[in-house]
Formats: C-alpha cells, structure tokens, sequence
C-alpha cells in the first residue's frame, strides 16, 4: 500500500515537470493529444474523434502546420472507465502533450481533467455532456463543442414559455436516468425563469398498458403544455390517449423523442408534437468538407460525434496558431475571444467552457415529418 | 367527482386488459398446477399475428368489420396452435416430474418464443392499425371512455361469462373439473387427460390472442418484449384474485387495475407499482390463495 502511494507521488511529480517542460518547447512540434474509447464496447463513440483529428491534422501539416511547427497526434485508449482515464492522462501528460481532444465519456473526462489542470493542458471534449464539468468551475482548462445535457432542457423551457406563452405546464417523465434528468432540469429553470408554472411533476412506468390515469391527472392539472422527458415508446402512448381524449395540451419532448418511428407509431396523433433535437449541420460546407475527406480517406460515412470533434480539432489548432505560442493563458484567450469556422458554424467559448452557438433546435412534427422551427 | 369517475374508468380499462390475460394464467393453473409463464409471450405472438394479417387484409381493400372479424379468427387459431405446440414440448414430458420443473421449462419457453420474435421481426416498435373506430355514439363521452376501452370492457366481460358457462356446464368442462380435482383418478373413469390439458392450453391462448389484438389496438403499439410486463401484471392479478379460480383472476385483475389508477390519480404514478404491489402482499397475508382461491390441502 506505502509502496503504491509512493509509485503514484512519483508518477504526479513527473507528470508535473513533464508538462512544465511542454510549456518551454513548443518550437518544433506541437503535440495534440486524443485520449478516449478506442476499444471495448464504446469505441463506436470514441474512435470517429481520433479519425476527425487525424484529417485535421494532416490536412494543417501538409499547409506546412502552425507557424512552422509540424503537428504529432498523441493517441490514447481510456475504455470510457475512469480509472484507466486517470492513467491516460498522466501517460499522455509524461509524453509532454500541448493539448489534448477529449475525452468521450463524462466519467471518464471528470476523473481525468484534474491531471490536465495541475499541468496547466487545454483539455476539449466533443461528447461529454454532464452539466457539471463546465458549470462546477472546478476545470479551467475544461472545453467541449457540444451542448450539455440542460441544454436540451433550457430549449424546451424557453420555446415553451417565450414561443409558445403557455402559463401552466406539466412535466412528465419516464423514471430513466435520460428522462428523469431531464425533466428535473426543465423543472428547475421554470421556476428559475418564473414565467411559468410546473402544475405536475410525475414519472410514468415504462411498459404499462395504459396511461389514461396519468393523462386525466394531466387534464385536472390544467396544464397547457406537457414537457416530457423520456422516449418514444412511451410519448406516442401518452400523446395518442391525450387526444383519444379529446386534449388539446401541446406536447414538448426531447431528442428522445425525435425519432421517425414516433412518428409511424402516433401516426396522425403525433401532428403538431414539438421536440428539441441537434441542429441540422449537414448543409455546412466544412460539415461536407469533412464527411467527404472521411469517405475518400476510409471509404466510410463517419460515427459519432465526428462533426464535434472536427470542431473541436479546428478550435484548438486555431488557437494554437493563433496565440504564437503553446501556453494556457494565451490559447485561453483565443478561445473566448475568437470566433472559428467550423461545422457548427463559427463558435467561440464562454468563460465557463461551452461552446456558444452549439445547441439544440425545436422541430415541430408536419404532414408526418420533423421540420425545423426557425 | 368527475375525476374520480374519470379514473374509476382508467382503473376498469386497465383491469380489464390484465384480466383478458390473467384468464388464461388461471385456467392453465386451474387444471395443471402449472403456472405457465409463457402466456404473456403466447399474447404478444397474438398481436404480431394480428398486425400481420390485418396488414394484408387492408392491402386487398377488404371492409373494417371482415377485416377485424378475419384477424381475430387467424390471431386466435395461430396463437392455439402455438400454445398446444409449446405444451406438447415443454409441458407434457415433465407431466410427472417435480413441480420445479416446468416451471423452469415454461420461463425457458418465455424467453424463447421472445428472443424468436425479436429475430424473426424486428426489436423496433411497430405501429399497431386503429382496429377499432371511434364510435359516434361515444363521443359525448370520450374525454371519460374512450371506444376501445369500452370495447374491451365488454370482451372481457363476454369471455368470462363464456367461460363460466364452459366449465360449468358442459362436457368438456366436466372433464376439466375432473381433471383438475384429481388427475389419476379422471384417468381411471375414462377422461383423456392429455386432450383435456391440450384443449385447456388451446382455449387459453385464444383468449390471450384475443387479447393481444384488443390490446395491441388501444395502445396503438407493439414489440417482442410487451408479453412480459403485461404477462407479470395479469399474473399478479390472477394470484390477487385466487389462481385456479375464473371469477377471481376477474375480480383480481380489476381490483389491481382501479388500485393503479387511484394511486395515480390521488397520490403520484411513480408509486403505482408500490400500492399495486403492497395491496398484493396484504391480501396474501390474510388469504394466502387470494380473494376467491379455495385452500387447497396437498394430494397424496
């Protein structure tokens, strides 16, 4: 045990002289860190990253890199666990990574980013979403181009109260960890914003054979609209009894719920259904730029988050390029001021870590089909 | 008092659901002793077969009633042959094995036909047809009842009815009573124990069938998974009730449905399960055959 805390004070140390030393040498090559599911049964989340970065990558170091320096891609497996996470980071930190491109699972990017702060590394993530890691404060260095898990909340409540005006809403969920987190966020902002009031705050059986108690409790409650958190299985059920019931109350889900098969499955009772869902990016030319440099290179359509982790690539390098040098404060600087193009469009971040620009957009079901609401 | 109506007719549509399954539970139950776990999955192939042949009726423009007539018929007779087919499998050759194990066999049976579905169809929710319209004459009344709940209100009270009738009074339901009293000494008087078995199994899973297609169109859903929640609520009901007993899964099955949705209705959905299975234990501390279940003393 004594021997253990030993071997692990040691390891700290180096990792910190390690990354202090990275700081001084930034001439010759400037080394990005992807660190994140590369195997195991998540790797369909974590390798489309390491492909992003690669042709971002190769594309800047074949226009001669950032100011004369050639890139070095440094790739490291975390599993998604967090505690082969902590690993990764201290291997990438001894190794002298610049900054480093995730990491793809929340868990695993928490147990990690105290390594990359203690060794002053910009860490940005194109996947984590848990609210905490860029609101606790507690991680500086801390960026993701993607929206957190509230976002999707913050939408709905907005379009519910400032679009839609309605007064009194019910939110209803699904008991999941999805659903149900959802729901207690779009909770609390109501009664944050005030403009608004929740009159039923309920989670329903995933499975039951009826849902017709829960939709009367929903008519007594007088609610105008219903925000459901949960998928769609369970939507369609409570929608088509509300109207079988003759209600009228909007429905607003989640990306849960922006499913085509909600659509076959309500069929007319799914007309004028609201859910919020990632924006459609796929008529950006650097969101086509990419995809087709993917196609040509593994003669594959890109997985997940591969959009986001373009971003996230074009974020960093542009910060790097663009601070002349590889130190914290100065990449800092770039990313909260300096708007980048990227396939979301030109993004910078707040003081927190977020992506500004990157959300969730409202669609609204018409003639049988999810269409965008501008 | 509206809404206590309201829900009160929540609690009847939901009670009626589980009980056209729970017939089935318990007449199996009744005869053999067996509680066959694959009746939920015996009901959700019901469904699928509705949704397939009302499928290809509606291609060829036949009229709503033929079409519903017909794939009642066809879910019925398939769902029959399924459930004699699984008896003759699972059951019959551990007819005089130890009581553990067809009930092992049977929760084997469950998660076969599930899995065979899943890889025969699709894991994916299907859309179920609107099998049964709204009718005009319920309009007045349809923020309180809708047509199908009412639909399967009276199915469901037809069947039991039915039933009854069948078990009581006539021959073969003699022979059921016999065989269900004692089975050596039915065999010794001449009844066909084996074919009273079969035809226990057949009648149960047409039922369940028939509930399958009624369900499956007021939900407006299915997948391969829905025999399993709705099996283990028919289930809990038909014990509630008194297994073995026809009046009782009935009885059971509504006094479980209204449970759930006054639960609902006057404290929260997310305790549902909680006061659904909490009236459960107590009826089973104070009569452990359930409400109408007679006590049974061991047979030598």
């Amino acid at each position: 045990m004594k021997m253990h805390h030993k071997l692990l004070t040691m390891i700290a140390a180096a990792a910190l002289t390690a990354g202090m030393a990275a700081g001084a040498m930034a001439a010759d090559t400037i080394k990005i860190g992807v660190a994140g599911a590369h195997s195991g049964d998540l790797a369909s989340y974590g390798l489309p990253t390491v492909k992003a970065a690669e042709l971002v990558v190769k594309e800047i170091n074949e226009g001669g890199g950032i100011n004369g320096a050639k890139l070095e891609l440094l790739v490291e497996d975390d599993v998604c666990k967090p505690e082969v996470a902590t690993n990764t980071a201290t291997k990438l930190v001894s190794e002298g990574v610049n900054v480093v491109i995730g990491h793809i699972c929340s868990g695993a990017t928490k147990a990690a980013l105290p390594i990359y702060r203690d060794a002053g590394v910009i860490v940005m993530s194109p996947s984590a979403t848990n609210p905490e890691l860029t609101q606790s404060g507690d991680y500086p260095n801390f960026y993701r181009t993607i929206a957190s898990d509230d976002a999707q909340a913050r939408t709905e409540v907005d379009f519910a109260t400032n679009v839609l005006k309605v007064k009194k809403i019910a939110v209803i969920h699904d008991k999941g960890d999805y659903g149900k987190g959802l729901a207690e966020f779009a909770k609390k902002f109501i009664e944050q914003d005030g403009k608004a009031e929740v009159v039923l705050f309920e989670g329903v059986t995933p499975g039951a054979v009826d849902y017709s108690a829960v939709v009367q409790k929903i008519k007594r409650s007088g609610a105008e609209a219903v925000i459901f958190g949960g998928y769609h299985p369970e939507a369609s059920k409570i929608v088509t009894q509300m109207r079988k019931k003759r209600m009228k109350t909007l429905f607003i889900s989640d990306d849960g719920v922006k499913d085509d098969t909600f659509i076959k499955v309500a069929g007319k009772n799914a007309e004028g259904v609201y859910a919020t869902g990632p924006a459609d990016v796929s008529s950006n030319p650097l969101t086509k730029k990419y995809r087709d440099k993917h196609q040509q290179a593994y003669g594959s359509e890109p997985g997940a988050f591969f959009d986001n982790a373009v971003a996230a690539a074009l974020a960093l390098t542009n910060a790097l390029a663009k601070a002349g040098s590889t130190d914290q404060a100065a990449i800092t600087a770039v990313l909260r001021s300096d708007d980048v193009a990227t396939p979301f469009g030109n993004l910078h971040f707040d003081e927190k870590g977020d992506a500004i620009g990157v959300g969730f957009s409202m669609y609204q079901v018409k003639d049988g089909q999810y269409v965008q609401i501008q | 008092m509206d809404y206590f109506i309201e829900l009160f007719f929540s609690g009847l549509t939901r009670g009626s659901i589980y009980a056209l399954i729970a017939l089935g539970y318990t007449m199996v139950y009744g005869i053999i002793g067996l509680i066959n776990f694959a009746h939920g999955e015996i009901y959700m192939i019901g469904a699928f077969t509705a949704l397939i042949v009302s499928t290809v009726l509606s291609i060829f423009g036949l009229p709503l009633p033929a079409i519903i007539i017909l794939t009642l018929l066809a879910s019925a007779i398939w769902s029959a042959s399924y459930g004699y087919t699984v008896e003759k499998i699972a059951y019959q050759p551990l007819r005089n094995a130890p009581r553990l194990s067809p009930l092992i066999s049977a929760i084997g049976m469950s998660m076969f036909l599930q899995n065979y579905v899943l890889l025969a169809q699709t894991s994916d929710f299907l859309p179920f047809p609107a099998l049964i319209p709204d009718f005009a004459f319920m309009e007045p009344y349809a923020s309180t009842i809708g047509s199908s709940d009412l639909v399967i209100l009276v199915t469901t009270a037809v069947v039991m009815l039915l039933l009854t009738w069948l078990i009581k009074f006539t021959r073969t339901g003699k022979a059921m009573r016999a065989t269900a009293q004692d089975r050596k000494m039915a065999m010794l008087v001449g009844i066909n124990v084996d074919n009273v078995i079969s035809i226990t199994f057949i009648i149960g899973s047409a039922l369940a069938a028939i509930g399958g297609l009624l369900i499956a169109a007021h939900i407006g859903q299915i997948n391969f998974y829905i025999g399993f929640v709705a099996g283990i609520k028919a289930f809990t009901a038909a014990v509630l009730g008194g297994i073995g007993s026809i009046p009782g899964a009935v009885l059971g099955s509504f006094i479980l449905g209204l449970t759930e949705a006054f639960a609902t209705g006057y404290v929260s959905s997310d305790y549902e399960d909680v006061f659904a299975f909490s009236l459960l234990v107590l009826i089973l501390i104070f009569r452990p055959s359930g409400l109408l279940g007679k006590a049974t003393i061991e047979k030598v």
